[in-house]
């Protein structure tokens, strides 16, 4: 039966995956952002501003996506799950009001002067503008990262009369899982908007742009890209290290270990069966697990045997990390392979551009899977061992989640339709601008002119 | 109620600074994002020039404006969970409207202009349905609120009045910031659309005024019960003085040079702040009227404090750069064009 919890449980999941989507854009486009416009006023290349103009919009549009999304992100602790904020808001709280106080009135008060504001301050105020938002979008991860790493591997507090009470901070901000959710997260963030500029450029390449902007877009991105995903998959790893430390179960769950084993063989596909406990069809590589996660090949790793009834469900954690992993992999390959091609023949061959477009988004699924794992992983705790999800969970009457669930699922799939139709079709604009270089130079020769005393 | 007089140092005015800090944001909200929503919601149907007149006016600010009610949502929440859970449940179903109002218009604002041509007037009526949508669950949720969430008609109905009372206050601040930001044809047709609404508004705010002392006991005795009364009452004469005030200027609108094109806006600004005050006073210390007060549902002082230091030192911050992004985009507004 479809009851408030389950029903509050697919709406929560439903606002953060579809706001998710737009922070993991704007965190990194941002800084792409601030690197065009560097490049720009060192090198007074006008190719630079027309690869920031462009990807600005994109910002833009995708920006006001992420915070429309978030409003609502930041109502669902209040109507959904009241017992979350009874229990653990002395904790919570302070962090939401530390990301809202030092990260979104600095985004969004800057963005106005960087979006519309470039004829009105000088050139050096609207570098800055831009440095302001790319910086409070990355405190904002920082905030809310804290937060669900404190909901993760909670430090820092104790309990009275079954609520949590501060005791320490720090502890509490830099909680043991909190540095390497945070780097892996803004690393993912920087792949999702790499591929998302190399998959637009290289479709504007395809449709017949012979402007040098998207180009050098293209190229900006690969190389990003290529030195970002070692970095993500070395983050990865120690990631799963810490959670071995912490959350056993879920790492348990991830590698689909039913029986504490030594020397345990590294799944790389199956199907695992709750009933019977073990896998089917199972591909294997003898003891690369015990390895990967102990650096033993006889490692002890433990089975989810020792977590009875209080272990997450297997399926979606063993499927979603080898979505994640998978699309690593093949970023790594693809980028890796641009590398190569700027290295050997200065540019990329139609094949390899196909292969950008159709991967314009990947980063978006993996960033899904990775927060699905981490998430369905922590089940059935809201809060490992304080607080159960099922305790935190609203009085209100399923119709009324099933209609506020409704209006959003309705939203979110015609304006997720809107967005990517508008992105290629603002591709597509930009190819038929023929050459308005030279027109535009000339305008803001005259405005820097202006703005040079 | 709590007994004050058993409260000291901390547990005492910590929930009495944290109301205040709420206040204010929540009446920085309605100030800012109320124009906002108000030019949304005075967007003309006829005419395509003029409406990309009005969404540039905002352009610049309708995020920072709308940041202002995560703020005040966030400190109801850090400072009065209980509060926040209460108030967020009696509240599901506008919160739901609500939201959805504002997620229409914040992506319309962006798709309009990005969009194929031929969607644009579409994506403008959604602009212009979700400012509508979001105005009037606010005002809506405002009725429910100082009706203490009770299930009645009566309840209904009051919230429905009010509903209707604050979109016009929303709309005809909207006008008054079109009167101060635009020229022309564009500025005259915003004089006769504020003209109107403060005659709605003005209808609205006595009868919220007779209606809510009549239903309510507490606030009756509040307002009538008082040795206050003849410096309360200054609070309704002076709403009416600068009302009428309003009316007069744009009555013979427009004037040579220009001349204080800022009056209504400013004027209406101080009508809020004196219904503010109004509505403050008659709740005053309940966050949740007649069911919770300010310290049976404050939060643990730790936690207070640890976000009272940043408060301290932010606040001031945002202020300023507020007002610096107010002052580049200062005058009359022009047609927005990304760079
Ligand atoms: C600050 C807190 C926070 C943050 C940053 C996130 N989550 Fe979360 N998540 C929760 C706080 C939370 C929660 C309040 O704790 C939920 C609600 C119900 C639940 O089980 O935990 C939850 C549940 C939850 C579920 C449902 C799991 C289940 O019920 O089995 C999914 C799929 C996600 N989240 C996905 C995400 C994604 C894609 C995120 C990326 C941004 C994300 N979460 C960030
Ligand atoms: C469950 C938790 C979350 C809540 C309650 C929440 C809340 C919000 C709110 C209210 C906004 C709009 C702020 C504004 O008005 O400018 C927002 C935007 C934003 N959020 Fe979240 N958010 C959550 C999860 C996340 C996560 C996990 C990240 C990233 C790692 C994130 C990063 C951002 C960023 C960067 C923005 C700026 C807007 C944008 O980039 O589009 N948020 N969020
Ligand atoms: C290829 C090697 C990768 C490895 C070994 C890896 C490892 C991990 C692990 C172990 C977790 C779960 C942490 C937990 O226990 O809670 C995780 C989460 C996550 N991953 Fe990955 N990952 C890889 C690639 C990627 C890529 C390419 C992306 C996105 C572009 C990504 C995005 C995420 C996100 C968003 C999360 C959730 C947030 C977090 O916990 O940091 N990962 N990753």
């Amino acid at each position: 039966m479809l009851d408030t919890f389950i029903l509050s449980r697919i709406q929560f999941a439903a606002n953060i995956s579809f706001h998710i989507l737009f922070p993991t854009i704007t965190i990194a486009l941002c800084w792409f952002l601030f690197y065009f416009k560097i490049r720009y006023n060192r090198s007074g290349d006008e190719v630079w501003m027309r690869a920031y103009r462009f990807w600005v919009k994109v910002f833009a549009l995708t920006f006001a996506l992420g915070v429309v999304s978030g409003i609502t992100m930041s109502f669902q602790f209040g109507t959904n799950w009241p017992g979350y904020m009874e229990t653990v808001g002395n904790i919570a709280g302070p962090l939401l009001g530390y990301e809202v106080l030092t990260a979104f009135f600095l985004e969004a008060t800057f963005l106005g002067i960087m979006l519309f504001g470039i004829d009105r301050v000088s050139n050096r105020i609207h570098t800055f503008a831009t440095f302001l938002v790319a910086f409070g979008t990355s405190m904002s991860a920082f905030w809310i990262i804290a937060l669900n790493s404190w909901m993760q591997t909670p430090t820092g507090f104790e309990m009275r009369d079954g609520v949590a009470y501060p005791t320490d901070w720090l502890a509490i901000i830099f909680n043991p899982s909190m540095p390497y959710r945070l780097s892996h997260m803004l690393v993912a963030s920087g792949l999702t908007a790499a591929f998302l500029i190399a998959g637009i450029s290289a479709y504007r390449i395809l449709k017949g742009d012979h402007k040098p902007a998207p180009r050098l877009a293209l190229k900006t991105a690969t190389i990003a890209a290529a030195i970002l995903i070692p970095i993500q998959i070395f983050l990865g790893d120690m990631h799963g290290l810490n959670s071995l430390h912490h959350q056993p179960a879920k790492v348990a769950a991830i590698e689909a270990v039913w029986h504490t084993e030594k020397g345990a063989p590294l799944v790389l596909f199956a199907i695992p069966d709750k009933e019977t406990q073990s896998n089917k069809f199972a591909i294997e590589i003898p003891k690369m697990a015990s390895l990967i996660l102990t650096h033993k090949m006889d490692g002890e790793l433990k089975g989810l045997n020792e977590f009875p009834n209080a272990h997450p469900p297997v399926a979606p954690l063993f499927y979603g990390f080898r979505i994640m992993v998978g699309i690593g992999t093949l970023m790594l390959l693809v980028s890796w392979w641009g590398c190569w091609c700027y290295w050997r023949k200065q540019e990329i061959p139609p094949l390899l551009l196909k292969v950008f477009v159709g991967m314009t988004f990947s980063g978006w699924i993996a960033t899904l899977a990775g927060w699905y794992v981490t998430e369905i992983g922590r089940q059935p705790w809201l809060v490992t061992g304080v607080l159960a999800t099922a305790d935190a969970v609203t009085k209100t009457p399923a119709t009324n989640v099933g209609i506020s669930l409704t209006v959003y699922l309705t939203l979110y799939v015609v304006l997720l339709f809107a967005y990517v139709r508008t992105l290629f079709l603002m591709a597509r604009k930009s190819v038929l601008v023929d050459r308005p270089e030279e027109v535009e130079t000339l305008q803001e020769k005259l405005i820097s002119a202006q703005n040079a005393h | 109620m709590t007994d004050i007089s058993q409260l000291t140092g901390q547990a005492f005015w910590l929930p009495v600074i944290f109301i205040g800090l709420m206040a204010l944001a929540f009446f920085i909200y309605a100030i800012l994002d109320g124009y906002d929503l108000g030019v949304g919601i005075l967007l003309p149907n006829n005419n395509e020039q003029q409406r990309d007149t009005m969404i540039a006016s905002i352009g610049p600010f309708w995020d920072a404006n709308e940041t202002w009610l995560v703020l005040g949502i966030g400190i109801l929440l850090i400072a009065f969970p209980s509060a926040h859970s209460l108030i967020l449940f009696h509240l599901y179903l506008p919160i739901t409207v609500m939201l959805a109002g504002l997620i229409l218009r914040g992506v319309a604002f962006d798709f309009r202009a990005k969009a194929p041509a031929d969607h644009k007037e579409l994506w403008d009526k959604i602009f212009k349905t979700g400012s509508l949508l979001a105005t009037l669950s606010q005002g809506y949720m405002l009725g429910m609120y100082v009706m203490g969430f009770e299930q009645s008609v009566a309840a209904i109905f009051f919230a429905a009045l009010s509903a209707i009372c604050v979109t016009a206050g929303y709309s005809f601040i909207g006008a008054a910031w079109l009167v101060m930001k635009t020229e022309g044809e564009l500025q005259q047709r915003a004089a006769v659309w504020a003209r109107r609404c403060g005659w709605l508004m003005a209808l609205g705010i006595i009868a919220v005024s007779i209606v809510n002392p009549l239903v309510s006991e507490t606030i009756f005795t509040k307002w009538f019960g008082s040795p206050l009364f003849i410096v309360l009452l200054t609070i309704p004469v002076f709403c009416f003085l600068l009302l009428f005030i309003v009316e007069r200027y744009l009555k013979l609108f427009p004037y040579p040079n220009d001349f204080g094109c800022w009056i209504p806006f400013a004027s209406t600004c101080m009508i809020f702040l004196l219904s503010f005050i109004g509505l403050a006073y008659s709740f005053f210390p309940y966050v949740v009227p007649g069911q919770l007060d300010i310290w049976q549902a404050a939060s643990a002082p730790e936690s207070l404090m640890f976000i009272l230091y940043g408060i301290v030192v932010v606040l001031p911050t945002i202020i300023i750069y507020t007002i610096f992004s107010y002052k580049v985009f200062w005058g009359k507004a022009t047609q927005l064009k990304y760079y």
